[in-house]
């Protein structure tokens, strides 16, 4: 197991030439949001460059403001950068979203109240064309990768809201793509349910393989889940720290009273208070 | 039927309310006739009875208050007498008698559904329209609410001329004025309902790639049923009252505006209340089909009727 000092930072502000091999997913170059508002512009990105890889699980934290959502919506080409470029799978975000190249995950778990579970997760599919008999199939895989089998017919109301927002990532992955964005998703629920949604999101991970991207405000979460620790402060938004993560993929819940794991938690609260005395 | 007692109630204390009405407003009338019929009366002549209050009146003739629930054209008939006028003008009468309520009530009660169909129509299309349309938006409300400022009494007359001088007559002038009257509610609910969806919501949608039209149609749509259903509950009694004041002042000859012009006219109180009591159990029970059709669909669709 390699000491934090052994762990692989990467620089900040300079793209390392190999990071443009094939395995890259996401990629922000130079990347500046600047929202006019009323009481002038709010600079809510400023100078962010990071890589994601394929298979990656890179959590983004940092206090409310740092701009940890905007650079997720950023990526699914729901907010438009007023500066430098970002791909997505290469492509603009745009062209990514068009391409339904991610599913999203919203913090709250965002249901149609008239819809049941299963009609819920076939609304993408439905949306974008798939057959009767493949939305029913899709539904009944993934409502089993979410351990909700058996909750098809169900309406959201007779969910708890752990389950809902279970039912909202299996929405996000019923049609297949390899990029799931999740802003939030559990910062609603308590913690013992989040713990339980922490573990069965790692497996997921595992069995699909896919590239996560995902949004808290939770140390123990973001050290927890991500091979990528992404610590972000706010007044301009921007990257004070990417933390690589030396924990193995096997990860039990009791990882977390590892010195491994402290150290890390401790890097990134560091990251945290230092981006805190800048402003 | 936990509503059940308290309904009953409210309706005894009216009732009781209305039982004891009657004596005093009745009594001058009750006591002229009694002095025509032979009865001792005090004071004897009718000027002088006219200076008493009809309270006064039946304090100094106790023994007429019976005669007052009995007149033939009471100023306050009894509510006896109001049940039965309405229960021999809607039983006892073949339908298509002119004096049946059930005709009227159904000359009336077209009017009314056409009339909503109209304006239900009219009420969505318009808020489709304010919802996708800016242009719409800015300049459709305030034309639709300065449309229900006018007083409609005031109107009914003109729409209805206006419709019989280029050949149109009946059913669909009286539809118009319902038409008038119903669609604001649905134009406000439904404008209200197509833009409940939250900023997450579309953002989702977004996700996907859907078209306009699939947010529409999976979305807008669905979410604004509860807030429609609260609109056509208001519209259809909205229409209800558009059809009868339509009915009242163009000499219309059969509905209940009609009845009620006629009751007055002809000092006939009894078909006028009686065709106000029909008009106000049509109405609930308009209301009423509606909250059940309400329940009934948002069970289906999930969702517990609010």
């Amino acid at each position: 197991m390699p000491t934090v000092a052994e762990l692989a930072v990467q620089s900040l502000g300079a793209e390392t030439p190999d990071a443009a091999h094939g395995g890259q997913v996401i990629a922000a170059r130079a990347l500046n949001l600047t929202f006019q508002t009323n009481d002038g512009p709010v600079h809510a990105l400023k100078d962010v460059n990071l890589t994601i890889n394929k298979g990656d699980f890179v959590s983004f934290i940092g206090p409310s403001g740092c701009g940890k959502t905007t650079f997720l919506r950023c990526i699914a080409g729901l907010e438009a950068p007023t500066g430098g470029e970002i791909t997505v799978n290469g492509m603009t975000p745009d062209e990514a979203r068009r391409a339904r190249a991610y599913g999203y995950v919203f913090q709250a778990a965002g249901l149609y109240p008239w819809r049941t579970i299963g009609g819920n997760i076939k609304l993408p599919l439905e949306i974008m064309g798939f057959s009767k008999s493949e939305q029913a199939d899709r539904v009944k895989r993934v409502l089993d990768l979410v351990d909700l089998a058996g909750f098809e017919k169900k309406f959201p109301w007779q969910l708890s809201g752990g389950m809902q927002q279970r039912a909202s990532i299996a929405r996000a992955l019923a049609f297949d793509a390899d990029i799931l964005l999740m802003d939030e998703p559990f910062g609603a629920l308590d913690e013992i349910v989040r713990d339980h949604l922490n573990e069965q999101l790692l497996q997921l991970w595992a069995r699909t393989e896919k590239t996560i991207g995902f949004v808290t405000h939770s140390i123990p979460e973001a050290v927890y889940l991500s091979t990528k620790i992404v610590v972000m402060s706010p007044r301009p938004g921007r990257i004070t720290d990417v933390i690589d993560s030396p924990l193995p993929k096997e990860r039990p819940l009791d990882i977390r009273d590892t010195p491994e794991f402290i150290e890390i938690a401790h890097r990134v609260r560091d990251g945290l208070r230092a981006g805190h005395v800048d402003d | 039927m936990k509503s059940l007692l308290p309904i009953l109630t409210v309706i005894g204390a009216i009732l009781l309310v209305w039982f004891v009405a009657v004596v005093p407003m009745n009594m001058h009338l009750t006591a002229d006739q009694a002095q025509r019929d032979g009865l001792v009366v005090s004071p004897e002549t009718p000027a002088e009875r006219q200076t008493y209050s009809g309270l006064g009146l039946t304090l100094k003739n106790p023994s007429l208050i019976g005669l007052t629930y009995g007149l033939e054209r009471p100023r306050l008939p009894s509510p006896h007498q109001v049940g039965a006028e309405m229960w021999d003008t809607i039983f006892e009468k073949r339908v298509t008698s002119r004096r049946s309520l059930v005709y009227h009530g159904w000359v009336t009660l077209s009017a009314t559904l056409l009339g909503f169909a109209i304006g239900t129509t009219l009420g969505i299309l318009l808020a489709v329209g304010i919802v996708y349309n800016k242009a719409m938006d800015m300049s459709v409300m305030p034309w639709a609410i300065a449309s229900q400022t006018i007083p409609i009494l005031a109107l009914a007359p003109m729409i209805i001329v206006m419709l019989g001088a280029i050949g149109i007559q009946g059913l669909f002038p009286k539809s118009v004025i319902s038409a008038y009257l119903s669609f604001f509610p649905v134009v406000v609910g439904m404008v209200k309902g197509l833009r409940s969806p939250d900023a997450m919501q579309m953002d989702l949608l977004r996700t996907y790639n859907a078209s306009s039209a699939q947010g529409f149609w999976k979305l807008r749509l669905p979410a604004s049923v509860p807030y429609l259903f609260a609109s056509l509950k208001i519209g259809i009694s909205a229409s209800l009252v558009g059809a009868i004041v339509a009915e009242l002042p163009t000499g219309a000859r059969a509905g209940f505006g009609a009845r009620m012009l006629v009751g007055d006219q002809y000092g006939q109180p009894l078909v006028t209340w009686a065709a106000l009591f029909a008009a106000a159990i049509t109405a609930a029970a308009l209301v009423g089909l509606f909250s059940a059709i309400e329940r009934m669909t948002l069970r289906r669709m999930g969702m517990q009727a609010t």
